[in-house]
């Protein structure tokens, strides 16, 4: 009989049996989407010896926004092949709420497994400009205001309430980039002290050039299988054992920027506290959300915080939260980590907020 | 209260410009079509040959790396005489729009019928392509003025019923 650990969200044990992710560059100019995909599946699939017959459902997550034309992601299932006609859905958001998607159904007991794809090119067009429209249509949006001086208004709120300094946002970022550096699908990767960042100008005050993301092309997929199916695939699943997702309100200005309380939630239903913690992979795109997210999540001082780098290292739209659920297994996989916490984030200043712990057993 | 009228709408304009990336199939295409060629690429596994492709197989999902080249002539599999006037029309109605199989390719398009009434247009219909002068050809589709009737007898469903 295999084993299974205990689950606080669903009834079903969902593991991630493989995970695959594009090379994270400035500016894919040679492939498009498709041609970018299809390296990506072949290997989730690949590297575990199936093929897109074993899989019951896809769901994947883009947005039309970024690539500039309708239907990309209609499209983009060409980098699958569907013949013959598969089950098949799509989420305007991150591969991580696609994984969510495939997760409910899942539970349901219908299917076995699923095949989770995202993509996303921060490249053709001004990103700024792009995710300026995922706000509030009226009073917001028509302003154009860009991502990194929404993320400097919480960043300035940060330092107001006496929660942390510009120092401790270099520390974020030395640290991640550092972790970097062993990841070979990293970005931005370099050894330099919290001292050394702190000497760089400001992009938009309080944050250095440090504590922003980089603009990231890039892709990734993920396969999940249920109960036997995901150990006939992978010799030590990361199961899921909790999962949920949060939003606070799209109106800036009513929320108190220097707490999470949709990642706490989103936290507490998914059952992060309940035992120990030994990896936590959080997408904070802007360095000052890592320590936000942390206290929302109450890690502590033991757990290894983006191993990977996280978003610091690379942070392709779309697709950076699912990553973070894909190296958050991989943790489980290598024995690693026994327990792992993923986070992946939307909107603006950490809007929306989505929790995924991980179990070996 | 105040005594103005409420707001019931707002304009918000908005405009984005973007880089395409036609990647490494596509690109293909567009420069046969500066050439005055259509370049087809065939899947390795189903062995459809497909024009314009976006570089994979959408049933098999694999890459298309095989470059075919494709003849100037194709069939008419089902088509639209367009008789409706509307915004930003270029072309004198009525008109014939059909999708169009070229000889060896697995996946028809749309293009432009001329040099024929639009009454006598059919299903099965054999046609070519006329290019653009030699100084106008680009990497684009307009490269391809229209199509019009090679004089061929019609084909037989048979041969494109699959495409319909």
């Amino acid at each position: 009989m295999s084993r299974f650990p205990e689950l606080t969200s669903g009834s079903r044990p969902v593991g991630v049996v493989s995970f695959a992710q594009y090379d994270n560059v400035r500016r894919e100019g040679a492939h498009n989407e498709v041609e970018m995909l299809m390296p990506v599946v072949a290997e989730v699939f690949g590297s575990i010896g199936i093929t897109k017959d074993d899989v019951g459902f896809i769901c994947s997550g883009s947005t039309d926004y970024l690539v500039g034309g309708p239907f990309s992601f209609v499209t983009a299932l060409d980098a699958v092949g569907v013949w013959p006609p598969r089950a098949e859905s799509h989420v305007e958001m991150d591969g991580a709420w696609a994984l969510y998607e495939a997760w409910v159904l899942l539970q349901e007991g219908e299917i076995d497994a699923a095949l989770v794809y995202c993509f996303g090119r921060s490249s053709p067009g001004d990103l700024s400009e792009i995710l300026a429209l995922q706000l509030d249509p009226y009073y917001l949006a028509p302003l154009w205001p860009d991502p990194t001086s929404l993320a400097a208004l919480q960043a300035q709120a940060l330092i107001d309430s006496g929660k942390a300094t510009e120092a401790d946002f270099a520390a974020v970022a030395s640290r991640s980039r550092r972790a970097a550096l062993s990841n070979p699908k990293a970005q931005v990767a370099y050894d330099r002290t919290t001292e050394e960042l702190l000497a760089e100008d400001y992009e938009v005050t309080p944050l250095r050039r440090h504590a922003l993301p980089p603009l990231t092309d890039g892709a990734a997929a993920v396969v999940l299988a249920a109960g036997e199916k995901a150990y006939e695939w992978c010799e030590r699943p990361a199961f899921i054992t909790g999962i949920d997702h949060r939003i606070e309100t799209h109106s800036i200005g009513a929320r108190d920027l220097t707490v999470s309380p949709s990642t706490t939630l989103a936290g507490e239903k998914a059952g992060v506290g309940h035992k120990g913690v030994d990896v936590a992979e959080l997408h904070a795109p802007y360095a000052h959300q890592e320590l936000i997210l942390a206290e929302a999540l109450a890690l502590d001082e033991g757990v290894s915080r983006n191993p990977s780098g996280g978003a610091l290292a690379a942070n392709p739209m779309m697709s950076a939260g699912l990553i973070r659920i894909g190296e958050s297994a991989k943790a489980i996989w290598s024995g690693q980590a026994g327990r792992a916490v993923a986070h992946a984030t939307s909107g603006p200043c950490l809007q929306q907020n989505l929790v995924c712990v991980l179990e070996g057993v | 209260m105040s005594e103005r009228e409420p707001v019931t709408m707002m304009a918000a304009p908005i405009h984005l410009d973007y880089v395409f990336t036609a990647g490494v199939a596509q690109s293909k295409n567009l420069h046969g079509l500066e050439e005055g060629k259509f370049i087809g690429q065939r899947c390795p596994k189903c062995k459809k040959v497909y024009t314009l492709s976006r570089g994979s197989c959408p049933t098999d999902g694999v890459p298309t790396d095989e470059i075919v080249e494709l003849p100037n002539t194709g069939t008419v599999t089902t088509y639209c005489v367009v008789n409706v006037p509307f915004a930003g029309q270029s072309i004198e109605i009525p008109y014939i729009c059909a999708q169009i199989l070229l000889d060896g390719a697995n996946l028809s398009f749309m293009g432009l019928i001329q040099e024929m009434p639009t009454d006598e247009v059919r299903m099965g219909m054999r046609v070519e392509a006329v290019w653009v002068e030699p100084d106008e050809l680009g990497p684009t589709m307009a490269s391809v003025k229209y199509f019009r009737p090679n004089g061929e007898p019609d084909a037989d469903y048979e041969t494109y019923k699959e495409y319909l």
